[in-house]
């Protein structure tokens, strides 16, 4: 009793001390180090083309690495690989389970990968000899559902998921080659640096942790938005016992605690939260130095990209809307609205021409 | 529920305050509530003070009716019938009085005052009048809760759960909600419409699921939900037990507190010590490294600045796109400035790479980037491949008198062997970057400074915009692709000009 006491206040004045180090690093007031850029000015975008076609709630899209194809994942049990430039669906794979929550595009363009309630990530080879896509491995040994997928190359995958761990897979062999192990709560988000070196993971237990897939350790943990546990978010999980009967029946929730995007040069995370605020978290200073938020949103962000520079920040709201945020000056500069019902997911094609949004309106919109 | 701390107990009873633990004992004292939430032995004794405010918590609520439900020395149960059904495992209001005098040898004001606080904070419920949450000391039958509705077990009680439950009420006797619950269940309906499916669905599958129980079960759930329901959602204007001041814990906590064992502690604090001793870099730097990046790659956010030849999604014009294709005879010109940008931009890039390679060839140095393709070839690669690569690197490139001997130095060479005896995915990393960044600090400033890069800027192509065919009394637009960060300007210009967007 008296060891864990001890123990507990170490800890406790550990955890102080870090404090105090990142608050001496904080040597600058944002608006001294930005005052000297040029504003941005209003951003307007406008919906140049509709992807039509899914028959229920979009979940989540991903840009492939040409910047006109994409795939988007929906309840319908569909993954559609768009041609954005014409609408045109170039697959239609039907899914084994509908109730998925996230889709992913390979860098190369060969593989797309997607899960969701099922507890596996099931990878699709689009470029098969006979022309058919084809499941091409199912990753199964998650015990909770899959919150989000990313590839690293053709042959590795990370996913992370409702059981609190993360997962980097080799595809080849569908075995698990690392568990990253440690968060406290479901994992939610996941993103993938841009040197491939790094990833973060976000989770209930209100922090994300950056790790190092190289040494298979976490070597950041950020805390910070302030909002209540959302009760739909944590409690995913408590749904089904408390059904008291059947648990084969699982809703969809996949109401994204926290969402995350990389800043572009690799040296920052942007991160959302139901809390209707966005941070950027710098990874150097170890704490977050940049706030987006407004009084006049309330309801919670689902989505994020950055725009190419990283000077422009899309951020997915409750609302229904998109708005733009200027990274460094903190300042709300463009909406974009057209979705009828909440904006799922948001991407900015990897050439940063174009963004697209999905909807649980089952429609996907290109902006420009 | 107020806990008293340790001196108040010593003056109210002059003695000092013990911690025991039993649940069947027969000898009793008076002990005065004190429960701190880490405690191994469990305190058990209630003392209740009739003039003072009660000072039970949950936690000494539920070890009484643990006691209570013991074979042994618990509570004598019977069979109730309520209407035609029987119910069972009920007892009486009088039999809870009795026992409680009997078992903690109290007065009958006492016990009465207990059992309506068990009776208020649903431990047991009334099976005849469920809204009326008193205990009648008479033969009104009473059902314990099941643990599973107890407060402290599922605290908080969660909209969605109450918006399950209204549903399910309303879709099996039309009508049957009172007045308040009405409202409440329109207020959910606005404010969780999101999930509003997945409600009455959850309803309608709980209904049925329950029509396939036995009645007498059916009806014991019913109540038990029902008690529940009452105590966590009690009638506007009633007492609210659970207002009292009862710490509302989160789920974070909660969690937490399982988990705290030293092992926990001791993770904590090594990881905390390695956080401690990162290195921070002052925030201006962090701030201007953000700037800097922005401004380098302005020109290159087709957002911010629009694109050449022309925004393929308004003109339908894929021309920009072929231009920037992977492989392209003669690259665009802000492609080959992003080549100066880093390093890694230049190796990312495929063409780039070509260009720097044929550069290093003439110097003589094309092992290096040889080498470090191939090492990135077997991190990204096959995990099946993974050994003959190794064997392939080492043959070409480590070998001493190796055909494109890479100079790394000694240090980095000897921990590269050693891996290569059990060779895996990363085995190579140490030497890959040794190179990576020979190359980084030689061979790249040199080749941006090289005739061979300044020649390739110079070809490259600017492209022309495409010029839209516009009336001659329109106003020419400066870009026929407008940057939509431009606020007024060619934004406006352009929905003035016309069908085309």
């Amino acid at each position: 009793m008296g060891e864990m006491e001890q123990l507990r206040k170490e800890a406790d004045s550990l955890k102080d001390q870090i404090t105090a180090a990142r608050k001496a690093v904080q040597d600058t007031t944002l608006q001294e180090a930005v005052a000297e850029i040029p504003a941005v000015g209003r951003v307007q975008l406008k919906t140049r083309k509709t992807l039509r076609g899914h028959l229920a709630k979009i979940y989540a899209m991903h840009w492939g690495a040409d910047s006109t194809l994409c795939v988007s994942a929906s309840q319908d049990g569909k993954l559609i690989v768009w041609d954005s430039i014409s609408t045109n669906k170039v697959n239609a794979i039907p899914l084994k389970s509908s109730w998925v929550m996230t889709c992913a595009y390979a860098p190369s363009g060969n593989l797309v990968a997607c899960g969701g309630l099922d507890n596996m990530c099931s990878i699709y080879n689009l470029k098969g000899k006979d022309g058919n896509v084809k499941v091409m491995r199912e990753l199964a040994a998650h015990t909770g559902y899959l919150s989000c997928c990313r590839f690293l190359s053709d042959t590795e995958i990370i996913t992370s998921s409702g059981d609190c761990t993360c997962v980097l897979w080799d595809i080849e062999t569908g075995t698990q080659k690392t568990v990253f192990a440690g968060h406290q709560g479901d994992c939610m988000s996941l993103a993938v640096s841009p040197d491939f070196k790094f990833f973060i993971s976000g989770a209930c237990d209100f922090t994300a942790k950056l790790w190092d897939i190289r040494e298979e350790q976490c070597r950041q943990t950020f805390g910070g938005h302030e909002s209540d546990i959302n009760a739909i978010g944590v409690r995913m999980r408590k749904i089904s016992p408390a059904l008291l009967h059947q648990s084969s029946m699982q809703a969809c929730f996949p109401h994204h605690f926290s969402f995350f995007q990389f800043f572009p040069n690799g040296n920052a995370v942007i991160t959302g939260s139901d809390d209707a605020t966005c941070k950027l978290h710098d990874l150097r200073a170890d704490q977050d130095l940049l706030t987006y938020q407004d009084s006049s949103i309330m309801c919670g962000v689902t989505s994020l990209a950055p725009s190419l520079s990283g000077r422009l920040i899309l951020a997915g709201y409750d609302d229904f809307n998109v708005n733009i945020w200027d990274t460094l000056k903190s300042e709300r500069v463009g909406v974009l609205a057209g979705h009828d019902n909440r904006v799922s997911c948001i991407g900015v094609s990897s050439d940063g021409m174009a963004c697209c949004t999905g909807s649980w309106d089952s429609f996907l919109k290109i902006w420009n | 529920m107020h806990i008293r701390c340790e001196d108040e107990i010593k003056l109210r009873k002059g003695g000092t305050s013990r911690c025991a633990f039993y649940f069947t004992h027969v000898c009793l004292f008076f002990y005065f509530v004190c429960i701190p939430s880490v405690c191994a032995c469990c305190f058990v004794c209630v003392c209740v003070c009739v003039c003072v405010c009660v000072c039970l918590s949950p936690l000494q609520m539920e070890k009484v009716i643990v006691a209570m439900q013991d074979p042994d020395m618990g509570m004598k149960m019977r069979n109730q019938r309520l209407l035609i059904t029987v119910i069972p495992h009920a007892m009486t209001g009088r039999d809870m009085i009795t026992w409680l005098i009997q078992k903690y040898c109290i007065c009958e004001e006492e016990a009465l005052h207990i059992s309506g606080m068990l009776v208020r904070y649903g431990y047991v419920y009334p099976l005849k009048e469920p809204r009326s949450l008193v205990l009648r000391p008479d033969e009104s039958p009473y059902r314990f809760q099941t643990p599973y509705f107890w407060t402290s077990t599922r605290w908080p009680a969660s909209e969605l759960d109450y918006a399950i439950y209204l549903a399910k009420k309303n879709i099996r006797k039309q009508g049957e909600l009172m007045e308040y619950e009405k409202e409440r269940y329109s207020v959910l309906h606005k404010r969780i419409n999101h999930t509003w499916d997945f409600v009455v669905m959850q309803a309608r599958e709980q209904l049925r699921a329950s029509k396939q129980r036995r009645k007498a079960d059916r009806i014991v759930l019913e109540c038990q939900e029902q008690a529940y329901w009452l105590i966590n959602r009690p009638q506007p204007g009633a007492h609210n037990v659970l207002d009292m001041g009862l710490e509302r814990p989160n789920n974070l906590s909660a969690r937490v507190t399982l988990n705290q064992n030293s092992d926990f502690y001791k993770s904590e604090i090594e990881t905390c010590r390695r956080a401690l001793g990162r290195n921070r870099v002052k925030s201006s730097i962090c701030l201007e490294s953000f700037v800097k990046y922005s401004e380098q790659y302005q020109n290159h956010d087709p957002i911010m600045q629009g694109c050449l030849p022309s925004n393929p999604w308004i003109s339908d014009d894929t021309a920009h796109w072929t231009m920037n294709l992977q492989i392209v005879p003669i690259p665009s010109r802000l492609r080959v400035e992003r080549w100066s940008f880093s390093f890694m931009e230049l190796l990312n890039d495929i063409m780039g790479r070509r260009e720097f390679m044929i550069y290093l060839e003439k110097e003589f140095s094309a092992e290096n980037l040889c080498f470090w393709q191939a090492c990135e070839d077997i991190r990204h690669g096959e995990s099946s491949r993974i050994v003959e690569k190794v064997e392939e690197i080492y043959k070409n490139f480590l070998t001493p008198g190796a055909a494109r001997w890479v100079n790394v130095d000694s240090k980095t060479m000897d921990k590269t062997l050693k891996g290569i005896r059990h060779p895996h995915r990363f085995v190579m990393d140490d030497a890959q970057m040794h190179i990576y960044f020979l190359m980084k600090k030689d061979s790249y400033p040199r080749y941006l400074k090289s005739d061979l890069y300044k020649n390739l800027l110079a070809k490259a192509i600017v492209p022309q915009e495409t010029k839209k065919s516009v009336f001659p009394f329109m106003r020419r637009q400066r870009h026929s692709s407008p940057s939509p960060a431009q606020g007024d300007g060619p934004a406006g210009a352009d929905s003035a000009a016309g069908p085309h967007v």
